[in-house]
């Protein structure tokens, strides 16, 4: 089966956005096109005219810390340059952790940060990540270059803000965990079925004095998009870093987060149950990265 | 058509082809680089691996030119200069392969991993070749051949090689050599069905059902037919002969012209000059369909409201009744002090065998081919030419069954696939035809393992004498035959377990649906009947407060016992001694501090949980088992063995050679196997019920045999001594000091016009039908095992850490190689305890991509530990019995006993939830009768 026909491995961004107006609609994006291209064989969606690959593009290929401390991440940077790179791991664990889950290496050697926020998948392990680090997506919008919030850049299950035939996703901002700051991520699978989480859960703190200062909580699939926690960050903020805290916030976590049951993959009571679970493996966790500053990825590659 | 320049193995490519292709059809399709298999084309079994810039990724789904200038390796580029690369030697020094078609792909991904860690831990293999899929090997030797290839490049000494210990070497059987034809499956060289070409060959594709239930009111195939590029669309009315065919009934249609049952019903088939318009044509086919009533249930399917799926079956839709009745049942349950009755259900699972189906047709007249010929890997070749002859109107001399390579089968390789479609297209269109299945297609149409309900009821005394089984199984056939009669008569059979039981009634009902047929799969319905008996035998050892394995030994069948089916073991019973080697380990395992069935450790419950199988070995049941060898030597001092029996990974070659170097005393490495050509090779019947060591080892043992009398009766002609004074030696005959090489001797008989050349028909002994009494198997295997499992009581996730196994085998011909098909089987197994669920609803399957089938990867393989049990059958070849499919039989309910143990929750219902095992661990819930598909 054809997927696509003409393939094009443009080297700027501009030179991407003009094949995607040559083509009318007709060209896609693609960058590991790990999703993509096994969605069109499923016929999830039609064969293509064209796929344009971002993947040759300098800056969307590529990840650094800017001089105001922000890191920059590229789009098309793969999960395996995520995972081997010493500055995400200290400065974005949970996306180090979340990244080195997806898949198997082969998956992970050739698909992109950017194709899973792209694909917006309620539960996208890397997005999931992304959205407990605030981070800010640089897209292509309509023609005018912008920042888009993370939390902004999702419509419905699979559907982002952008047009893959017309917008590009060219990477995100975010800020580095420093001092007293730390993340960490994981996430519960069933060894049956769609390789999707059951659900994931990032978190970042910062802790001030033995207390929490911040949080930022991103628990998926809670609803159709990604989202933050805010009712359990806000739980957490000012209270002292202790295993007390954690169950109050877990108490209201429970309260608040009412996630559903999904055919083949969970049901809602046992969803439940994980997001205790899950806040009781990474809260601690993160805590304990802010406090000591060492932080040492779990889980890669499980 | 654009330029891509790649450099493939060190060497610049520049390829004019167009920008739609993946990386793995340019180099095999292009580049004739066929090492790289392709299994699923959704980057989901990583065996179509290859490294760009030293990098694995999966060329099934990689753009080839997202490659452009870059250096791609495939396994072709691994040897230098004729050496093999160290993963190539040790993966053949370790067992690691079987089937050979995922070798290319676990090696490339082992050799990325390599490249940056010269010292990887079993961690770190887990890790790298996690998205690697092997059906065959179980993953343990995989993972010792990695590691020592990495020490043979550190400069290290090789890791020796974990070989059984075995009772009685001889010269040649019971001694690990390496297969035959290995080198090639390490190195690429190894042909597979897809990888034939033929000038001038189309490509072909099937229009299949859109309903599992329908009629079918038209089909206009005009448009189809118009479409440039498109050699032939045909339909059932382009049938020659029959338009039927089956290997057990005959219900199944080449193509179906008047109603559908399933969804993978095939009701077109087109040749055109590519694949893609192959595609395109099917999408023009116009069917008229009216969907009928479904059955997608075997309960139902047996009520008298469901629609009748095959008027002209007798008794409707109940395929077969099976009936086992011994004894006094009402009597044996008088006599209980304990009786468990429970119900239990398994869900039908897939081979996923990682070869798809393929199939080549080659036109009479074609050069070299003076027959209709069909090209197959095929369980059972010589049924194929029976099959394909009766399809195509013509007498079966005129048609010719090549066997290729195969890439696992498993059981799920011997129904009809394309055999009688591409040897239609091929005859209509004068031209070699290929017809290669997607991943999704095999999926959707061939044969699983029964989905069955199984009803059961055990009684025993006080003092742990089992006295009854009561059983009422359903095995939903699905929409055809297949081999579901015979499939769930052993299901009925061994529904007592390897048990003496004085008293049993089984019933058995073998229905039609509209789901996908059922077939063989390694266990034969063994697999599901263990899963129910092992479970009441662990809730009444509970009960009665008896040690379980205590319970089975007690129980154990023994020589002088009488089966459930009124046949006297008397021989060959080597149950008692399997339990022994693994109770001895599980006691080992604690090191001295005392065994424990459970315990605990934060947040961690562990336990172990015992089973027992036997399994029969040959058909059996009345059914006359045959197999034909040829054995023949030459001048040049070699024998080639013959017989059309399969190689499907599970190393028959080396067997049967084995069993002609033993009886010739003839090097190993002297003898050659032609295995799977009508033409030239004999019938070796199927493959299948674990019979081909058995049955084609007998067969070449004694055609063997009778070629060594014949060449002494020559020799001792030639050095004029009595030919009972001959003996031979290393290739030698030789008597008192003289000797005659075994070449010359054949020259001699040449000259004289002796052929040096032994047919043979081996016959096992006679078998009874089953409800005669009397003998119904030649032997049987028997295996005990133990699983050691980690259960998270948290998250209900599942773990089995370890397996400790002992299988009576008769005898180890190739103890390495059959280690791993024990090593290989229990891991499948594992699949269908812990991951595996072929959905199907109302007919219409889910399960449609391999994403959407899970089978263990080399993260679920556990430590295993294998004991052989070697108590002879005098039958058999110098001792042996199957092997097949007995591992694959008692590891289900061995974790799920062990999950009891654990946690106290008992699972009805596979594979195995965590969702619900945690729900019930929480709320006090000790029985369990959902399984992960349940999730709605």
């Amino acid at each position: 089966m054809r997927l696509w026909n003409d393939y094009h491995t443009p080297t700027s961004i501009e030179e991407a956005l003009q094949l995607l107006a040559h083509y009318q609609g007709r060209a896609r994006l693609v960058a590991g096109g790990t999703d993509l291209l096994v969605e069109i064989r499923e016929g999830r969606h039609a064969p293509q005219d064209a796929l344009v690959d971002v993947t040759h593009i300098p800056e969307m290929t590529t990840h650094h810390q800017e001089a105001d401390g922000t890191i920059w991440l590229g789009a098309a940077v793969t999960h395996s340059h995520i995972v081997q790179s010493a500055l995400l791991t200290q400065a974005a664990t949970c996306l180090v952790e979340s990244c080195g889950v997806v898949g198997g290496p082969q998956v992970r050697n050739v698909g992109t940060i950017g194709g899973n926020v792209a694909h917006a998948l309620p539960a996208g392990d890397g997005t999931t990540s992304l959205v407990a680090l605030d981070a800010t997506a640089r897209v292509v919008l309509d023609g005018q270059e912008q920042w888009v919030p993370i939390e902004q850049m999702f419509k419905g299950p699979g559907q982002s803000l952008l047009d893959p035939t017309r917008d590009i996703l060219i990477g995100f901002r975010f800020k580095a965990s420093g001092t007293h700051e730390a993340s960490a991520f994981k996430r519960i699978m069933r060894p049956q079925g769609v390789a999707l989480p059951i659900l994931g859960c990032a978190v970042w703190v910062r802790l001030t004095d033995g207390q929490i200062a911040d949080a930022r909580i991103s628990i998926a699939p809670i609803g159709p998009t990604p989202a933050r926690a805010t009712v359990v960050e806000e739980a957490l903020r000012g209270q002292p870093a202790n295993p007390a805290s954690i169950e109050q916030a877990i108490a209201v976590a429970n309260e608040a987060l009412h996630p559903r049951t999904s055919k083949y993959r969970a049901t809602a009571p046992y969803r439940q149950e994980m997001i205790a679970v899950l806040l009781r493996r990474t809260l601690p966790l993160a805590i304990d990265r802010a406090r000591t500053g060492q932080a040492i990825p779990e889980g890669i590659g499980a | 058509m654009s330029q891509l320049q790649l450099i493939v193995n060190g060497e610049s490519r520049l390829l004019e082809i167009p920008e739609s292709r993946t990386l793995a059809e340019v180099l095999r399709y292009d580049l004739g680089l066929t090492g790289t298999k392709i299994g699923c084309e959704e980057a989901e079994c990583g065996i179509c691996t290859v490294l760009v810039d030293g990098v694995p990724v999966d060329s099934c789904i990689y753009p080839a030119f997202k490659a452009k200038g870059r250096h791609i390796t495939t396994i072709e580029g691994l040897a230098h200069d004729g050496e093999l690369h160290p993963l190539q030697h040790e993966f053949i020094r370790h067992g690691a392969v079987q089937c050979g078609f995922c070798t290319p792909g676990l090696i490339m991904t082992a050799s990325a991993l390599l490249n940056e860690n010269d010292n990887p831990s079993e961690h770190d293999i887990k890790v790298a070749l996690k998205d690697t899929y092997c059906r065959c090997t179980g993953y343990t030797s995989v993972v010792q051949a990695i590691q020592s290839a990495a020490a043979d490049l550190r400069g290290d000494a090789l890791l020796p090689v974990n070989e059984p210990t075995i009772d009685d070497p001889m010269d040649y059987v019971s001694r690990s050599v390496p297969p035959k034809g290995i080198e090639d499956r390490v190195t690429g060289k190894a042909k597979y069905t897809d990888d034939y070409v033929f000038e001038g060959m189309l490509y072909a594709r099937t229009l299949r059902s859109r309903f599992p239930h329908a009629r079918v009111l038209s089909i206009d195939t005009s448009a189809a037919k118009a479409l440039a590029g498109v050699h032939a669309v045909l339909t059932h009315a382009d049938v020659p002969g029959q338009n039927i065919h089956g290997l057990v009934h005959s219900d199944w249609p080449v193509l179906c012209g008047d109603v559908v049952r399933y969804m993978g019903d095939a009701v077109a088939i087109v040749a055109a000059d590519t694949p893609e318009i192959a595609e395109a044509a099917l999408k023009l086919i116009q069917v008229e369909y009216q969907p009928l009533p479904v059955v997608a249930d075997p309960k139902y399917a047996h009520s008298s409201e469901a629609p009748v799926l095959h008027p002209h079956h007798a008794t409707g839709n109940l395929l077969k009744h099976i009936k086992v009745r011994h004894g006094d049942i009402e009597q044996g349950f008088a006599e209980a002090d304990y009786i468990v009755e429970r119900e239990y259900r398994t869900p039908t699972t897939e081979h996923a065998f990682l070869e798809p189906e393929c199939a080549i047709g080659v036109p009479v007249g074609y050069p070299n081919h003076e027959k209709l010929t069909v090209y197959v890997g095929s369980q059972i070749p010589y049924q194929d030419r029976e099959q394909i002859a009766n399809a195509m109107g013509l007498p079966r001399e005129q048609v010719r069954v090549i066997g290729t390579l195969i890439g696992g089968g498993f059981g799920g390789k011997e129904d009809i696939a394309g055999q009688i479609h591409v040897a239609m297209l091929a005859t209509v269109t004068g031209r070699p035809v290929k017809m290669l299945y997607t991943r999704q297609e095999s999926l959707l149409f061939h044969p699983k393992r029964h989905a069955t309900i199984i009803r059961i009821k055990t009684g025993a005394t006080k003092d742990g004498k089992l006295t009854a089984v009561q059983a009422e199984l359903y095995g939903d056939g699905g929409a055809y035959a297949s081999l579901s009669d015979k499939v769930m008569t052993r299901a009925t059979t061994h529904a007592t377990g390897p048990y003496t039981v004085p008293h049993a009634k089984i019933d058995c009902y073998a229905m039609y649906t509209n789901n996908v047929p059922s077939g063989a799969f390694r266990g034969f319905g063994v697999t599901q009947s263990a899963f129910a008996v092992e479970q009441n035998i662990d809730i009444l050892a509970g009960m009665i407060g008896i040690d379980p394995i205590e319970f089975r030994r007690i129980n154990a069948q023994q020589v002088g016992v009488t089966t459930a089916t009124g046949q006297v073991l008397r021989e060959s019973v080597g149950m008692l001694e399997t339990i022994d080697d693994v109770q001895r380990d599980m006691q080992a395992h604690h090191n001295g501090s005392g065994f424990q069935w459970t315990w605990h450790k934060g947040n961690k419950a562990y336990a172990w949980g015992i089973a027992c199988a036997y399994k029969n070995t040959g058909l059996g049941g009345g059914a006359p088992d045959w197999s034909t060898a040829e054995v023949e030597a030459y001048e040049d001092g070699t024998v080639e063995v013959r017989t059309s029996s399969a190689d499907m990974g599970q190393g028959l070659p080396h067997v049967l050679a084995q069993c002609a170097a033993e009886e010739l005393k003839l090097p190993y490495e002297r003898v050659r196997v032609l295995l799977s050509d009508t033409d030239l090779t004999p019938d070796g019947g199927p493959t299948t019920a674990s019979r081909q060591t058995y049955m084609s080892g007998n067969a070449v043992r004694h055609a063997a045999v009778a070629l060594r009398e014949a060449m002494a009766q020559s020799a001792a002609e030639m050095m004029d001594v009595p030919p009972d004074q001959i003996y031979y030696e290393e290739g030698l005959l030789r008597q008192n000091g003289h000797q005659v090489p075994m070449g010359e001797v054949v020259g001699w008989m040449k000259q004289n016009g002796l052929a040096a050349r032994v047919r043979h028909e081996y016959r096992a002994p006679e078998t009874q039908p089953l409800g005669t009494g009397g003998d119904m198997h030649v032997a049987f295997s028997y295996a005990t095992q133990a699983a050691l499992v980690e259960v998270d009581v948290e998250t209900g996730e599942v773990h089995v850490l370890k397996v400790v196994s002992s299988t009576d085998v008769g005898r180890a011909i190739n103890p390495l190689m059959l280690q791993g098909q024990i090593e290989g089987g229990i891991v499948m197994a594992l699949g269908n305890c812990l991951t595996e669920s072929y959905i199907i609803e109302d007919g219409v399957p889910w399960s449609t991509l391999l994403a959407r089938y899970k089978m263990p990867s080399i993260k679920h393989a556990p430590q295993i530990i294998s004991h052989l049990v070697e108590e002879q059958v005098s039958s058999g070849p110098f001792g042996a019995k199957g092997v097949g499919e007995i591992p694959s039989i008692n590891t289900s309910p061995a974790i799920c006993n062990a999950i009891f143990n654990a946690t106290g929750v008992r699972i009805f219902s596979l594979p195995v939830d965590q969702d619900a095992l945690l729900r019930a661990i929480k709320a006090g819930q000790v029985e369990v009768y959902t399984a992960w598909h349940d999730v709605k």
